[in-house]
Parts: C-alpha cells; structure tokens; sequence
C-alpha cells in the first residue's frame, strides 16, 4: 500500500495563514489530539498496575480493608503455595503447545484459501463465527459436548469405534489439557488464518512465477519464497496468539469450572480464585498479579521486536 | 498457470470440512437449544431433536431477565464504542499526519493495552473503582472497554489517514480552514470505512466483554448478556436449552456485524507492523 506521510508540518505553516499564527510546538498540540487517549489508557491500563504493586505489598483483610505496608509476605506466602509451579506449568504449556498447533493449522487452512475453488468466500465466512462469537459462549458449547453423559462427543467416537466407553473429557486429569487445547486452537486458527492468508496475497505472483521458471520444486518455493515473505506475518501471529490465549480467562474459566482444587488452573484463573472466589486474599492475588505483569512485560518486549517500532514509526 | 480439475476437488472437499469443523459447535448448540428440557437429559444424547422445539429462543427471555442482559450489553457496547472513536480519531489522525518527540513512548502504551487484558489487570481496576466509588456502574465497564479498543482503533484509522493525501487537506488550508475543520470536512468522509470497522470491532469487543463485568457488577439488572448466561452454569440442574439459545441469540448479531468488516480485519489488527 502506497502510504503518503509526507512531513506535512512544514508545509502548511509555509502555506498556511492561520498556522502560522499559532506557533505551538509539534509536542504540545500533539498533547492536545492524543492527550484524551493518553488519559483513558494511563487510568485504565497503567494505574491499575500501580495498584497491583501497592497492593501486592500492603495486608488486605477479608472485608476489603488495607491494613498496611507488609513487605514482601504476600509473595513470601504466594511463592510457598504448592499450587503456584503447577499452575505456572499448565499456563506455559498451555500457551506452547497450543501457539505451535494454530501456527501449523493456521498455515494449512490459509494456504488452503488461497487456492482456488468454489464455495471458498462462503468458507472464509464460515471460519468468521468461531472469531466473532463470543470465547465465553463456544467454551459453553464445548463444555456440552464434552460432557459425559449427554455430549456429543463420545457417542461420535465411540460411532467410530476409537473408545470403548464413554470418557468424562473435562474432569479427568489425562484428558483435561489435551480437551482445553483443542478449544484454545478452535477459537485461534481464525484469526491466525486471516493473518498469514493477508501475507500469502502480498507475495507479487510474478516471484512466484520467476521461481517456477527457474525450476523450483514446491518444497523450494515453499522455503525459499514463501516463507521469507510469511515471516513478519508468522511473528506477529505467534505473539498475538501467545498474549491472547495468556489472557483467555473466560476458556479455563468455563471447562475446569466443576474441577475441586487448583490443579488445572492457569495464571489467570487461579489469580482470579486467590481474590474472589477460595482464598478471597487480595493481597496475595495481588502478588499473583504482579507475577503476571512481569510475565506480560516479557510480551511486550516480544511484541515490540516482531513490530520493529522503527518501521511502525515509518509506515 | 490452469490447476487440474482432480486438485478443484480435493481443494473443495477439504475446504468443506474446515468450514464444518468451524460450525459444528454452533450447530450443536442450536440442535440443544431445539430440544425440550427433557430430551436434553436422554441417555445416549440424541443427534436430532426428536421434538423440534423453537420456543426455547421466546421463553429464555422470561426465564432470565434476558431483556435486561440485552440491554446491558447494548448500552456499554455502544457507550464505549463512542468513547474510543472520540479519542481514537483525533490520535489516529495525529499520528499519521505529524511527527514529535515522544512518539515512541505513545506507542509503546498502545502496545501494553494489547498485552495488558483486562483480565490480567482486573483486581488493580477492581479496587481502582473501589476507590472512585465506580463499582457496579456501567461506566466501570465503558471505560475499560474503551481503553483496551483504542489500540485497534487507532492502528486501523491511522493506516487510513496515512492513505489519504495531505495535498487534499492542505487545500482546505488554503481555502481558510482550521485543522480541525480539515479533518471534519475531508479526511474524516474519505476514512468512513476505518471508522465503520473500528466502531464494530470495538462494539463486538465489548459486547463478549466477560471477565471486568463479572468481577464489578452485582446488580441482576445491569448484568451484560455474558455474565448472565455463564450464570446457568452455578445452577445445580444446568438448563442447556435456554442457555445456548440466550448465546446464540448473543452470537448471531455479531457474527453478522464481524462479516460486515471482514476485508478491514487484518489490517487493524496487522498495522504498525506488516507491510
């Protein structure tokens, strides 16, 4: 896309009258045009990070109540909790494993919809829904045919004869995980098409065709043009995937909510227990918090890297 | 290059079952919601409805005070959606037409609103509120909705306004007008498709807006269609039906809406980094 961004400042005060009357500096009306924007994110995203720090360090009783500064007790008694590496654990897998599974799904379908063939704009409508729907409304659906007695699911497989018997998906130890990637993915690979399909349309067809004609294999063009082409596009899918499906609170919220205990609880879900719902400590899932900013933070600098600012800054 | 009838044919039969992968938990849900109460309840489930029953989709709004869900979720959608196009378009516009110090930190804020959820961050926006007096308001759930939309808003409509000539708005300088009234007057009608986009998106991000409204809301009638219909699930006997007709119910407009925007998508949610 042709973009003209042109460094428009000097032009119009040459050009015209009335700018040249109000000389303010490019900072101070910047202020002016982005500062509303600033005040909604700095009292929405960063003073509540704030809060969680001064929180995660202050005792708050039962009732609410700060009681003042404690120190470091409340991530002395969260990180002796025998539930926190566990539940670290599940979050990082969860988010590997599932990432890995939408990247490669991902890649198939949008190479798929890049082909040509009929009905292809009605299938890209179709892969819309599980985009648009709500996460907290498919994970109900999912929880339904997961379910042991009436879901769909095992009379299906059992129809196919690949169990025996009827398997209880969401509360058993074995199946929970691979059953919640299985949604994780469902509600990702959308997206994820969307996006590397956007990339395989930017490759000009004439490289394709020059590569052909010098005698490139499918596997050559593959590696040696299609994918230096994708790579932005795999990047800043891979880390959207990541920060989403981190932050997906609603899908483990859903599918593990009849499991006791914390066993199959993710970072976010089992802050969310800390404060309102078992322990009902705000102090410690504060810390908790605090843990998950940090682990955030590190999205961040992963994300800036796949944005390069200084070509954001460009475009 | 013409590809073989035989690769048409195996490009659409796999095109097909990715398209039903993609709707069979909706089907599902809509064949429940089809079901009485009873059927729900047989053992093995069956397929088909035996009994089609669509009444569950007229009596799900006496069954729960699902007007007032609907009405929730309609006033914050559409409080936050205005909220973020107001500051949206003015720092979109901004950004893509003048260069400042400190560029770089307003860009590394709107990142951390796409990293930061809501959901990482809710007990510190929980005692804010607390502390504002702000709990168990819409506005609770209007602004933080707002805030982690501004990013899609304003990486979208500034790939617009970097796409519109400045030559056009420098023209209407010359005829006398302000900046602001360039902006109102040209750029703001040629952007419209960015700012259709962005109004849906963020519309549809709030409307399944979950987790800030189930930790700040407590009272029945300001619960939003999502919060409402994960309340099924407290219940001891689960009532399937009615709660996969609310959702479909929730479902469908915004399906519709997202198909509206479709082309625009990946832009707002690429821009800044692909090219």
């Amino acid at each position: 896309m042709t973009r003209f961004v042109a460094d428009t400042r000097r032009d119009t005060k040459a050009r015209s009258p009335r700018l040249s009357r109000v000389r303010r500096s490019p900072e101070a009306r910047a202020l002016i045009w982005l500062g509303p924007s600033l005040i909604l994110i700095l009292g929405v995203v960063v003073y509540p990070i704030v809060i969680l720090v001064q929180t995660s360090l202050d005792r708050i009783n039962l009732t609410g109540l700060d009681k003042g500064f404690v120190g470091f007790a409340n991530f002395q008694k969260l990180f002796s909790q025998p539930d926190l590496v566990p539940v670290l654990w599940n979050t990082a897998s969860w988010v590997a494993v599932s990432v890995t599974l939408i990247m490669v799904l991902g890649f198939f379908v949008a190479e798929l919809l890049n082909q040509r063939f009929p009905f292809r704009k009605a299938i890209r409508l179709a892969l819309l829904v599980p985009w648009a729907a709500s996460v907290l409304m498919t994970a109900m659906g999912f929880r339904w045919i997961y379910s042991f007695y009436y879901g769909a699911l095992n009379p299906v497989l059992q129809a196919l004869h690949l169990i025996s018997s009827p398997v209880d998906w969401l509360g058993t130890d074995a199946t929970f995980f691979p059953s919640l990637v299985i949604v994780t993915v469902f509600v990702s690979v959308p997206f994820t098409t969307y996006v590397l399909l956007a990339g395989l349309q930017s490759i000009p067809g004439e490289v394709l065709e020059a590569a052909v004609i010098d005698g490139a294999g499918r596997t050559q063009v593959a590696r040696f043009v299609t994918l230096p082409f994708l790579r932005p596009y795999i990047g800043l899918a891979a880390v959207l995937n990541a920060i989403w499906i981190f932050n997906s609170f609603p899908l483990v919220y859903i599918l593990n909510k009849s499991n006791p205990g914390y066993s199959h609880d993710v970072a976010l879900t089992y802050m969310y227990k800390l404060a309102f719902d078992t322990a009902l400590d705000m102090g410690e899932a504060a810390a908790m918090s605090v843990v998950n900013v940090m682990i955030l933070t590190v999205f961040v600098i992963l994300y800036m890297r796949v944005l390069r600012p200084e070509d954001a800054e460009a475009a | 290059m013409r590809q073989s009838r035989r690769a048409t044919l195996l490009f659409l039969l796999a095109g097909l079952v990715v398209g039903a992968l993609a709707l069979a938990p909706y089907l599902q849900m809509f064949l429940t919601a089809a079901k009485t109460a009873n059927e729900v309840q047989a053992i093995p489930p069956t397929l088909l409805p035996e009994h089609w029953d669509f009444s569950n989709f007229l009596t799900v709004w006496t069954a729960v005070p699902f007007a007032d869900y609907l009405r929730s979720t309609l006033i914050v959608a559409s409080g936050s959606t205005v909220l973020v196009l107001l500051v949206g378009i003015p720092a979109a516009y901004y950004l893509a037409r003048f260069r400042f110090r400190g560029r770089r930190i307003y860009l590394l804020l709107m990142i951390m609103t796409q990293v930061f959820a809501p959901a990482s961050l809710v007990i510190g926006l929980f005692r804010e509120y607390i502390a504002f007096g702000l709990i168990d308001s819409y506005a609770a759930l209007i602004i933080p909705d707002a805030a982690f939309n501004a990013a899609f808003t304003i990486w979208l409509l500034h790939g617009f306004f970097a796409s519109i000539p400045p030559s056009l708005e420098e023209a209407a300088l010359i005829d006398g007008c302000s900046t602001l009234q360039a902006l109102v007057r040209v750029s703001l009608p040629l952007a419209m498709p960015g700012i259709v986009t962005a109004a849906i998106y963020s519309f549809i991000a709030a409307w399944n807006e979950f987790v800030v409204a189930l930790t700040i809301l407590s009272t029945e009638d300001k619960k939003p269609l999502t919060v409402g219909i994960s309340e099924f699930l407290g219940q001891f006997n689960v009532d399937w039906p009615h709660l996969f007709a609310g959702s479909l119910i929730a479902i469908v407009p915004v399906v519709i809406l997202f198909a509206v925007i479709e082309r625009y998508l990946v832009n707002g949610l690429t821009a800044g980094s692909v090219k």
